[in-house]
């Protein structure tokens, strides 16, 4: 690992000036992304500003909008925390089965809600230093477009990277619309989740929308009146491994009409790929496995598979209507 | 009958030196290192002899060399970070380089080396140790964040001289063949039990909306414990340890014999 300066505050603002004012510093929160890059040489940070100390790490109550309270997750608290908190439980259990459903006790222990979020890909050629890659060398090349493509996307990517999102949380907070909390040099934003993550285009080493120096602070759940919802993962494991293909569904019913659906899906694209065709399909229809397929194959259509991920569409159709009847169960 | 195993030949301080071995052999596994590092002190002590000589050989294989002072600034450091840490209940400072990682700390300069390195990228769980009663992992963990915190390793888990009910309970269900991966699974297991009587959910659990202890079903074990890698594949035992102790009584068998075949056709 190559030698970096270590400092810690317990003051946002301080964190962010010092981050801000050099190019090379990253925040250090849970570590667990970070670290292991380090150690492959893929992150090469001069300086790591422990934020860990920072009092964002509450989970609380968000006023209410329409009736509906929601919940403001503080960005430094734990994912175990979040996933077990009993207003998260209650209110948002997609989230926490997406949460439960990532990595592993001991990871969800130290990794924190906004580190979830700007954790990078998985991509093994991203992680092989010395193969080509565009996310970490831009201009280098993407190896896996032509390379073992059987975890790699097959929506919204580009000639210059076919990387996936890695993240669990996130298929729900996607699917949630969630608002991203953040502080930066010049103030305070709120970004919509559908535009935090970005897709590749001719920019693949930017994940999201952040500048740098940028602190997410909370990610804020808005209420919604979703009654029904489920978080299915499809992995080559059991447990721990990431996903082929994960669906976070809700669903909002009365009787057997859907009201409205939000789906979204993780494992498929460089962020959480809303599947807004399924949804606007299921939109007033009746709850049957026959819309649910309908609705599937709507949104699988417009996939773009590569050499070794064409499993993905069938794998795709039946994960949604899967999570769909599940969600219905629920 | 100890008497009678005792070389004759042996000057009055080797036999002694040697009567403390065996008993050391023989004692409570949990005090055996201890003990073992005791008598070495007192063979270098007695200074001379066949027997003191090949244990001083002994005493540099099974020994661990413990730095001088934790706290002494390494040569080739960098970036130095002093800290002060809770270690199994002592505390502890360290002066360290800040790329150190908490496991290196607890093995290179606390001499702790229970915790081990498989595979330091976070896939394994090997370095499972407690920090502030969370598992998590200690290779990717930099000590240099650990400040004020209380780290609890599996040397720290038996107390005066008594197993924790899971280490009992892994080496009564044969929870390990190699052992590497065992100070990490026995770890997380301590953890995996309070989680589970504090109501924390995992993957499997049916009902997010229900409070309450977590019935530990063999699925909800296998899931909760699914960070923690096994190249032996003693799973079906390490279940059973973690289910026996968290259910108070003894786990079923995870393993039966084939029925008799018939070898005529």
């Amino acid at each position: 690992m190559r030698p970096f300066k270590y400092s810690k505050t317990s003051e946002a603002s301080k964190a962010v000036s010092i981050v801000s004012g050099s190019p090379k510093a990253q925040f250090l929160a849970g570590g667990t992304n970070i670290l292991d890059l380090m150690k492959e040489d893929v992150e090469r940070p001069d300086q790591l500003v422990d934020i860990t100390r920072l009092q964002i790490n509450q989970v609380t109550t968000l006023a209410s909008v329409g009736g509906k309270a929601g919940v403001k997750l503080g960005a430094l608290g734990k994912n175990t925390e979040a996933a077990n908190h009993p207003l998260v439980r209650q209110q948002f259990p997609v989230l926490s089965q997406a949460i439960l459903a990532g990595a592993s006790a001991q990871i969800r222990n130290m990794a924190t809600n906004g580190g979830n979020l700007n954790q990078r890909t998985r991509c093994p050629y991203f992680y092989e230093v010395s193969m080509p890659c565009n996310k970490r060398e831009p201009g280098s090349g993407c190896s896996a477009l032509k390379g073992i493509n059987r975890m790699h996307a097959i929506f919204g990517w580009s000639e210059n990277c076919v990387a996936v999102h890695p993240s669990d949380m996130c298929v729900a907070l996607a699917a949630l619309d969630a608002k991203v909390e953040v502080q930066g040099a010049k103030g305070k934003r709120s970004i919509d989740f559908k535009d935090y993550h970005r897709l590749p285009g001719d920019q693949p080493e930017k994940d999201n929308t952040l500048e740098h120096g940028e602190l997410i602070t909370a990610i804020d759940l808005p209420g919604n009146s979703f009654n029904k919802s489920y978080y299915l993962k499809i992995r080559d494991r059991a447990s721990y491994a990431f996903a082929l293909v994960s669906v976070a569904a809700l669903l909002e019913t009365n009787g057997s009409t859907i009201r409205r659906a939000s789906i979204a899906l993780g494992g498929v694209a460089h962020k959480p790929w809303r599947a807004y065709e399924a949804e606007k399909f299921l939109a007033g229809k009746s709850a049957t496995a026959e819309n649910f397929r309908q609705a599937a194959e709507l949104e699988m259509k417009q996939a773009k598979t590569l050499a070794h991920n064409e499993f993905k569409i069938e794998l795709g159709v039946r994960a949604i209507v899967q999570a769909l009847n599940q969600a219905l169960e629920s | 009958m100890r008497e009678e195993t005792i070389d004759p030949e042996l000057t009055a301080d080797e036999r002694r030196l040697l009567e403390d071995l065996l008993h050391d052999e023989n004692d409570d596994f949990s005090a055996a290192g201890l003990q073992r590092r005791n008598f070495l002190k007192q063979v270098m002590a007695a200074g001379g002899g066949v027997l003191a000589l090949q244990l001083a050989g002994e005493n540099n294989l099974l020994a661990q060399a413990v730095p001088a002072s934790p706290s002494a600034v390494p040569p080739g450091t960098i970036n130095t970070v002093k800290l002060s840490l809770k270690v199994n209940g002592v505390v502890r400072s360290l002066t360290l380089d800040s790329r150190m990682t908490l496991l290196d700390a607890l093995r290179e300069k606390l001499a702790l080396t229970g915790a081990k390195k498989g595979c330091d990228h976070g896939q394994c769980g090997a370095c499972t140790v407690l920090v502030d009663g969370q598992r998590v992992l200690s290779c990717l963990t930099l000590a240099a964040g650990c400040e004020a915190k209380s780290v609890t390793t599996i040397e720290g888990l038996a107390k005066s001289g008594k197993l924790h009910p899971v280490q009992a309970s892994f080496l009564k269900n044969d929870g390990f063949q190699c052992g590497y991966c065992t100070p990490g699974q026995i770890c997380s297991a301590v953890a995996l039990l309070k989680e589970a009587k504090n109501g924390e959910a995992s993957y499997v659990t049916k009902d997010l909306r229900t409070k309450g202890p977590v019935q530990l079903s063999p699925e909800e074990i296998r899931e909760r414990m699914s960070g923690n890698i096994c190249r032996c594949g003693a799973y079906p035992n390490i279940v059973a340890a973690i289910r026996e102790v968290h259910e108070g009584k003894d786990a079923a068998q995870a393993w039966s014999f084939v029925e008799q075949t018939n070898h005529s056709s």
